[in-house]
């Protein structure tokens, strides 16, 4: 392997490429010459261009369905078809770290997931990355031959190649494993309007503190055009889909603006967004842990705060 | 229904967490079971309760301290437990875990056949979730992961996972690696009885030689990544608290407008 070819397994919903691939992409320029995977049917032609926009020379398709969804599948398919690019990155979630870990068993690489960055220092990779409730800062060597890394959401600024050429389209065909794992039904979750929770970059959260009622968190997660968030208490409680849940056991979010509302900030709540750029807590409690971290606090009810913040922003933009 | 339970001892959530030489600082006071694990052997006790038959061992890796885990374990109604613990596994990566506890289930197996591996979905210090897959594939075992539900029928073990794009059902032969969330199930309470005999027991201490492993093959060395820089995170400045007076949704407006994010 002498070639500095960086893999990157491109996440596409419907059809188009996902906010964190093309951060990906971004990321991947700084360490070698990026070349798009691509899971499923052929991408369309504006996909396609999108992914060229961002620096990848090509594209591989690799036409599994489905099967993507089991680790060991999806693991075989992508060592078949990256056999000549020593670094991969892909988006960490739960199901793409599993995947890394299977392919790492299969191809001797090292893997660091959760990953907030990584660049190229002596040939080496290296990643940064946030630990303990973001309390710590760690730089990771990847001494392995070969490296996969998995890197959060929104923490790489996504920008277009400055010498973006056409990606070509390459068909690969890969012999896919027999897996013990079988899916018996895969039920799709309804998306609600606007950015998943993941990859949004202003997520307002509401805990217990709402009772019940999301409609103010709703609204608010609107105006500042982010996703909706909750704890698991409000999760537990039936208020709001287990989907919305962010934390150590829910998801784990980064965004540039996390709003707290209702939330005492319980170390396994933390654990999940503490990372994020700016954090805005409103809670009654003058007490409460999330205080401790928010670099804005109000002492005070939600239902009072939000409809005045939202008020006033509308006011603001002349609305 | 034989199940082997992995259990990890955590630096306590609440305690100040840090580094040392790039691997997790390890203290005996401030350490606990990893609180996903209890989901873990309660999976594996109603699976055994279930059957009518069986037994659940609680296996932990680590240090002297790490024997708290399985304690804990035990309070909770494990029937037996392992510590493995060589300094030799000091620093190994997931894949050094993997082959160490994989090596430690193969001894269980080989005594008589286990159905299940159990373990939380994740440790609460690292937080990677890659150990669950790492073992799977170092026993070429099933691999169940991520479960919210999970059963057992001729032979096959089916688990629920809730992912955010979608829930799965996915079904396997045993035996399987099966990885459970918060939401299986809710831990029991230590039972006084066992609480009293949790602390007696005797826990056999098992060491690479114990396993057959090359210690060049685990440790830090082995590892195929390295903690080159760890520091603490500055707090953050500059923070900012007011009291809603009748003003404080205009006063978070306007910081939010100040800070170009509205
Ligand atoms: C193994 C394990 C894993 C866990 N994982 C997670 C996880 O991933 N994510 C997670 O969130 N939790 C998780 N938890 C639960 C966590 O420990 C807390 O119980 C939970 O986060 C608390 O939710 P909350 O802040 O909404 O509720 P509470 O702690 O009850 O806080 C409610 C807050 O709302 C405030 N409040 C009440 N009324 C108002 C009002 N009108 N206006 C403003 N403020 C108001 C109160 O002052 C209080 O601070 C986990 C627990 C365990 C054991």
């Amino acid at each position: 392997m002498s070639t500095d070819t960086v893999a990157v397994l491109i996440e596409h919903r419907d059809g188009a490429v996902t906010p964190p691939s093309l951060e990906a992409l971004t990321l991947a320029r700084s360490l070698g010459t990026p070349i798009a995977l691509w899971l499923g049917d052929a991408p369309a032609a504006d996909a396609v261009a999108r992914l060229g926009e961002y620096g990848a020379s090509e594209v591989r398709v690799v036409g599994i369905g489905d099967d993507a969804r089991l680790p060991a599948k999806a693991a075989a398919a992508i060592a078949a078809a990256t056999e000549d690019a020593p670094v991969l990155v892909v988006i960490s979630t739960f199901v793409t770290k599993e995947i890394a870990t299977r392919l790492a068993v299969l191809n001797g690489a090292g893997v660091v997931v959760d990953a907030a960055g990584a660049s190229r220092v002596d040939g080496r990779i290296e990643t940064f990355q946030t630990v303990f409730a973001a309390t710590w800062n760690v730089r990771t060597r990847i001494d392995a031959e070969r490296a996969i890394v998995g890197v959060r959401p929104n923490t790489t600024q996504a920008s277009p190649a400055e010498n973006p050429g056409d990606a070509t389209v390459t068909q690969v065909e890969v012999a896919l494993p027999q897996t013990r794992e079988r899916l018996v039904s895969v039920e799709p979750v309804e998306q609600g309007e606007g950015v998943p929770l993941a990859e949004a970059p202003v997520v307002v959260s509401g805990g217990r503190g709402t009772n019940g009622d999301y409609t103010l968190i709703e609204e608010f997660a609107a105006v500042l055009g982010g996703a909706v968030g909750a704890s698991r208490d409000a999760t537990d409680e039936g208020w709001i889909s287990h989907e919305h849940m962010v934390g150590q056991t829910g998801t784990t979010v980064t965004p540039a603006l996390y709003v707290a509302c209702g939330i005492s900030g319980a170390v396994h709540h933390r654990g999940g967004m503490q990372a994020s750029g700016t954090i805005v807590a409103i809670n009654m409690d003058p007490d409460a842990p999330i205080f401790e971290i928010s670099d804005f606090g109000v002492v005070g009810s939600l239902f009072d705060v939000i409809p005045q913040a939202i008020e006033t922003i509308k006011a603001h933009r002349g609305e | 229904m034989r199940i082997l339970v992995t259990v990890k001892h955590v630096p306590d959530l609440q305690s100040n967490r840090s580094f040392t030489d790039g691997t997790v600082t390890r203290t005996a006071e401030d350490g606990s079971m990893n609180e996903l694990d209890e989901h873990a052997v309660e999976a594996a006790l109603q699976l055994v309760e279930e059957a009518g038959e069986g037994e659940v061992y609680a296996l932990t890796l680590g240090g002297p301290d790490a024997v708290s885990a399985v304690r804990k374990a035990l309070q909770l109604g494990a029937h037996h437990a392992i510590h493995v613990s060589d300094e030799a596994v000091a620093g190994s990566d997931v894949f050094g875990t993997a082959m160490v506890i994989g090596a430690a289930v193969r001894k269980v197996h080989a005594e008589a056949p286990l159905d299940m591996v159990i373990t939380g979905m994740a440790a609460l210090d690292g937080l990677t979730s890659m150990f669950p897959t790492a073992l799977a594939a170092e026993l070429d075992w099933s691999q169940l992961t991520l479960a919210s539900a999970v059963s057992v029928a001729d032979g096959e073990a089916t688990i629920e996972r809730h992912l955010p794009d979608a829930h799965e059902t996915v079904t396997a032969p045993l035996p399987a690696v099966v990885s459970v969330t918060d939401e299986a199930n809710k831990p029991r309470y230590p039972n006084f009885k066992l609480i009293m005999a949790a602390r007696k027991a005797e826990v056999p201490v098992w060491t690479l030689a114990d396993l057959g492993i090359d210690p060049a093959l685990v440790g830090g060395g082995a590892a195929r990544a390295t903690v080159v820089d760890a520091s603490e995170r500055p707090p953050r400045e500059n923070r900012r608290q007011v009291t809603d007076k009748g003003e404080g949704g205009r006063e978070l407006a306007e910081f939010l407008i100040e800070k170009g994010l509205a």
